[in-house]
């Protein structure tokens, strides 16, 4: 029964709605008093019924709610024959409480799609069949079929089978990733062609998928200190506010002013405003591939002094690339078929590097290969000897090496390259500079953080200083360390946070992850990987620097929208609470009306945060 | 000790919560200080003695309340 009463609020509302609509025209237009007031008591007193349910379950459990005030004050309006007050009142708290699910859900619409994503159901083995079963039924190393357009229910391995598998909601990455036998697929994850038997390693909430719903949920309700403080003031604001009216009343005996005040008290906006900026801007969040992990998070990346990078991997894509060619001869694409040869067998970066490079392959046949520790290789292909490595090789091998060869070599190692030379029987064809290559649109990116506030970027690196330099003279970086152990990354950390810096460390979540952990923001550039994810304060979905200018933004506006609704919230009830004492037009009525609107106007204006992005940069 | 965690139907009224964490709280079994009522996630997470308290029981004082329980997720501890 009291279920089925508060289901039909809504439909109380839009009743008690018609009722009052009716009273005002008989009031006004056919002029029959009776017949409106036995309207406006009918609004009220159905009006009143869910609320005054709520009030008692409120009640019940030791809880001075809302409800209780304006039960209380519509009885009190009934019982001074104000009947029109006490109808409009119970309207305009239903319709308000109506508007907020309303428009509560689309702030949390963001988060709630993520959470959508998890998969519901799996083709389990059972027996020789394969049979459709709730994710909860699904356990380690169980045996499962995914089919095209199917989502992944679990973290595990393919055993038979093969297909291409959509990561985006893992990695962040578009691109369908091609999955065969031995390779691992992740829970979330969507097979766009093919049919996977998978064996499930890790299920529900220990996936990766998991893992970030996990993350998202608790971080949207997670509660900074201020938060807790308004929490708790509310606790007690509730029945202070009723003890506030009992008194005036007692004293004034004015029940009246007394119900008028509780009206006026309600806390709706002050209690919501918060958490629907954190909610909104997380999921603003969560929709751009950031996660971030709360509130105290938010509050000290909007607030960032010093922002320190690793090099290697964060600043640099962290995958050597060719970034130079210079040739010696006029048979290039010889010499470039045989280097492509030979590098094929090898597994070092700078081959790999090579291999990447040269497009055509020829399949020359290499019959001997000698791997020269800290040299490079010598080969045979067609009866010539070939040597590929660096200048220390040639000397050994008695090359000859002509001056401007050297000066070209000199050229390329002051601008941070690695050396692959190549000669073919004792004569030098190619020079190759290769270069671990700095992240697209970095420089944009990083001006941004500075146009956003943080005052300093410093680079640490364990590569030389001079390497280092190069690389912060071409990022426009505000200092730079070579050289740098991970032990004395943390050193610099703990240094610039006894000077009071609030200081963030983006690196990568292996080696650095002490400093990660140090540093009041970690932000770990790893893919989405469980490291990232564990270590980090701020996850970056897809490694994708670029989202570190927006997450920066975005804390800055989730912080000063929180406090535009602490003002707006407080600012209401002081206003209505003076106007009551000091002015003669307030009544019930138009404070529970300001009261809703309040409540609206906080919550739309959480809404904005769902619509931020990062102004891109004039030209 | 085992760990609930209850699905609710959507939570919009704040005052939600203080009712929802008084009504648990004052159940026999539950750890009090585990008791966490989630107001965007619209969930209430907590630790009880399965000794002393059965899920429905805690169930049951969220529903009279007033508030729609989708689901309960058990957990060993």
């Amino acid at each position: 029964m009291q279920k089925f009463i508060l289901k039909q609020k809504t439909r109380i509302a839009f009743i008690s709605f018609i009722s009052i609509i009716l009273a005002f025209f008989n009031h006004y237009v056919i002029q029959t008093t009776l017949v409106s007031e036995v309207l406006l008591i009918f609004a009220s007193i159905i009006g009143v019924i869910p609320i005054a349910l709520q009030a008692y379950q409120a009640l019940r459990v030791k809880v001075i709610s809302i409800d209780v005030l304006v039960t209380i004050a519509v009885i009190g309006a009934l019982i001074i024959k104000n009947y029109e007050e006490s109808a409009i009142v119970t309207f305009l708290f239903l319709f308000g409480s109506f508007l907020e699910q309303r428009t509560l859900n689309k702030t949390r619409k963001a988060i709630k799609e993520l959470t959508q994503m998890a998969p519901v159901s799996a083709l389990k083995k059972v027996g020789q069949d394969y049979l459709e079963v709730e994710i909860e039924e699904v356990e380690e190393h169980d045996i499962l079929l995914v089919k095209t357009g199917a989502k992944i229910p679990v973290d595990g391995v393919v055993i038979e089978g093969f297909g291409h598998v959509n990561e985006a909601s893992i990695t962040g990455e578009s691109l369908p990733v091609k999955k065969s036998i031995g390779l691992k697929v992740f829970a979330g994850t969507i097979v766009e062609n093919g049919t996977l038997y998978i064996e499930a390693e890790k299920v529900g909430e220990d996936t990766t998928f998991g893992k970030i719903i996990e993350l998202v949920e608790e971080a949207q309700d997670s509660k900074s200190v201020a938060e807790k403080f308004i929490d708790r003031f509310s606790k007690y604001y509730t029945p202070l506010v009723l003890l506030l009216a009992v008194l005036v009343y007692l004293i004034w005996t004015d029940l009246e002013l007394a119900i008028t005040i509780l009206v006026l008290g309600c806390p709706g906006a002050l209690v919501i405003g918060v958490p629907v900026s954190n909610v909104a801007g997380i999921g603003n969040g969560a929709k751009n591939g950031i996660l971030l992990k709360g509130s105290e998070v938010i509050s000290d990346f909007s607030q960032l002094d010093v922002m320190v990078f690793d090099k290697t991997g964060t600043l640099t894509t962290g995958t050597p690339a060719v970034n130079h060619v210079k040739a010696y001869t006029k048979d290039i694409s010889l010499t470039l078929g045989y280097l492509k040869a030979i590098e094929k067998e090898s597994d070092h970066p700078l081959a790999k590097a090579i291999v990447d490079y040269i497009k055509d392959d020829k399949n020359y046949l290499v019959t001997q290969t000698e791997v020269v520790k800290g040299g490079g290789i010598i080969a045979q292909i067609d009866e010539k000897k070939v040597l590929i490595g660096n200048l220390k090789l040639m000397n050994q091998m008695n090359i000859s090496i002509k001056n401007d060869v050297i000066e070209d070599i000199k050229q390329l190692e002051s601008s941070g390259h690695s050396i692959v030379i190549t000669a073919i029987d004792h004569d030098i064809k190619l020079l190759i500079g290769i270069k671990d290559q700095i992240r697209p649109n970095l420089k944009q990116d990083l001006q941004r953080i500075k146009k956003l506030g943080v005052k300093e970027l410093v680079l640490l690196s364990g590569d030389n200083q001079g390497t280092v330099d190069l690389v912060a003279l071409e990022l426009g970086l505000t200092k730079a360390y070579g050289n740098m152990l991970p032990e004395d990354k943390q050193a610099y950390i703990k240094k610039l946070q006894s000077e009071g810096k609030r200081v963030a460390f983006v690196g990568d979540g292996v080696n650095d992850s002490p400093s990660l952990a140090l540093a009041n923001i970690g932000i770990a550039m790893g893919n989405g990987t469980d490291v990232a994810i564990e270590t980090s304060n701020v996850v970056l979905m897809n490694s994708n620097f670029s989202k570190i200018p927006h997450a920066l933004g975005l804390t800055k506006k989730i912080v000063s929208n929180m406090k535009q609704n602490i003002i707006i919230a407080v600012g209401v009830v002081l206003v209505l609470l003076a106007s009551v004492l000091f002015s003669q037009w307030m009544n019930m009525s138009i404070g529970m009306l300001v009261h809703e609107l309040s409540i609206l106007v906080v919550i739309i204006n959480g809404m904005r945060l769902l619509k931020y992005k990062l102004k891109k940069r004039r030209k | 000790m085992k760990k609930v965690t209850i699905q609710l139907e959507t939570l919009t009224c704040p005052s939600c919560l203080q009712k929802i964490n008084n009504a648990v709280k004052n159940l026999e079994g539950i750890n009090k200080d585990s008791v966490e009522v989630l107001f965007n996630a619209s969930k209430v997470k907590l630790n009880y003695d399965e000794s002393k308290i059965g899920v429905e029981t805690i169930e049951d004082a969220i529903t009279k309340l007033g508030y729609e329980v989708k689901k309960s997720v058990i957990k060993d501890r």
